[in-house]
């Protein structure tokens, strides 16, 4: 039998890869170790096989081969050859070449970055920070949406390095601490049960899926 | 020329997508998504580059035989193993491999199956053991020191309790309180903290397209 046959057909082989390659990380838990090394290496090794592929069939093919050799686009030569100016790094000569396609992709980005910033991040929440129509339905809302909109000025104001914080500036700095610190509180306790969830489901694949002691 | 010309390049793409944005025209929209693609091809180009860094580094390692090396000889062979599984074997079950063009994958072993066994065990592993280091860093960051602190141990106790059972058991309205305390207090603090950093990334993004800010230029040759 072919050995990438093997690997598809034998029952519960990837359980037994993918149980062995979690408990190899787990052991770092008793230090750093050959095993820990052996696994985080190997991620690195499969993680770059994976970029490859990916790039390959979602953007170098549909985007570039095809578009080149089967529907005879020869505008997408343009993107290929400021591409190929990122190898100019390697002739000293015209090592400058790689500004390039870096000053185009930098352009691109930073021009697409400002309005999606704009709308994203400021239009949106300060939307979403004032009192709406839909929120005098009930007290609650209403008392909530005043407490938030005021947790969002006085944080704006705990940044607001521009002035010596005293005085007013100072009283509505520290409300604004409060805020923050709840605001860390919230966040860490939010990410530590993400973590422990998926330890959760490490362990509960270790117990069920590998050595079947839990249902 | 060899830093006007980048310069140029940047503003000139800069101003455009910034420009596109807003109007709402079917060649707009083309200019984009063309754009997109272009972007596309160039980062295509910089992956191999990348690839070619991580090849010269954990070759030398294994050439000359420096400690590590083995580790580094794995990486090599996980990458020419999954890389060719991924190109001439498949991407996953549905994509034609490079070996069969125009057919479905010949072995049912392709890149989606490499993904799942091994890099997303890995990968959530890895995440997970953060769990246990995360509970060292609480242990000396909760301390009720003064009054903030307190502040933020009250916040994330309530938040932790308030998402496992036993906090429903202990009191029934810890879910909500915890949900509050999420969607209240740490919104509001959320939201102006992302203004600033909003601010913060278009003063940067004008500074590049406007050419004020040229470290990615680098110095010295040119």
């Amino acid at each position: 039998m072919h050995v990438l046959e093997l690997l598809t057909t034998v029952p519960g082989i990837w359980v037994w890869v993918g149980a062995l390659l979690t408990l190899a990380i787990f052991s770092f838990l008793f230090g750093d170790n050959p095993l820990y090394k052996v696994a985080e290496h190997l991620y690195v090794g499969v993680s770059v096989g994976y970029m490859i592929t990916i790039y390959y069939w979602n953007f170098f093919k549909p985007d570039l081969i095809d578009p080149l050799f089967r529907g005879g686009q020869f505008i997408v030569i343009i993107p290929a050859l400021l591409g190929l100016c990122y190898f100019a790094i390697f002739i000293q000569k015209l090592s400058w070449a790689v500004r390039i396609p870096m000053g185009f992709v930098l352009g691109w980005g930073a021009g697409v970055a400002v309005p999606a910033m704009l709308q994203s991040y400021i239009i949106r929440q300060i939307q979403g920070s004032l009192l709406a129509p839909e929120m005098l339905a009930s007290w609650d809302t209403i008392v909530w949406g005043i407490v938030s909109f005021l947790g969002v000025i006085t944080t704006v104001v705990y940044f607001f390095f521009s002035r010596e914080q005293k005085g007013a500036l100072k009283v509505v700095a520290n409300i604004g601490i409060i805020y923050i610190m709840v605001g860390f509180g919230a966040s860490f306790g939010y990410t530590v049960m993400a973590r422990v969830s998926l330890l959760i489901g490490r362990l509960q694949f270790l117990l069920r899926d590998w050595l079947g002691v839990i249902s | 020329m060899k830093q006007a010309l980048p310069r140029l390049l940047c503003l000139v793409a800069g101003v455009v997508m910034i420009v596109q944005f807003f109007v709402p025209h079917g060649v707009s929209e083309t200019l984009f998504s063309e754009s997109l693609r272009w972007v596309r091809i160039i980062s295509a180009f910089a992956l191999i580059l990348g690839v070619r860094s991580i090849i010269a580094h954990h070759g030398t390692r294994v050439r000359r035989r420096t400690a590590g090396w083995v580790y580094s000889a794995v990486t090599l062979t996980a990458m020419v193993v999954s890389t060719f599984i991924g190109l001439f074997v498949g991407k996953d079950a549905n994509t034609p491999s490079l070996l069969a063009s125009g057919a479905q994958t010949p072995i049912p072993l392709h890149m989606q199956l490499l993904y799942e066994n091994i890099m997303a065990p890995l990968g959530a592993t890895m995440f997970s053991i953060l769990a246990f280091y995360m509970a060292s860093a609480a242990y000396r960051a909760f301390r009720a020191r003064n009054k903030e602190a307190t502040l933020l141990l009250v916040a994330a106790f309530i938040v932790m309790i308030g998402m496992v059972p036993i906090g429903a058991a202990i009191w029934t309205k810890f879910p909500d309180v915890a949900q509050w305390l999420l969607n209240v207090p740490n919104m509001a603090a959320k939201r102006g903290i992302w203004f600033g950093i909003a601010l913060g990334m278009i003063a940067t993004s004008l500074k590049i397209i406007l050419g004020i800010e040229r470290g990615w230029l680098g110095g010295g040759r040119g």
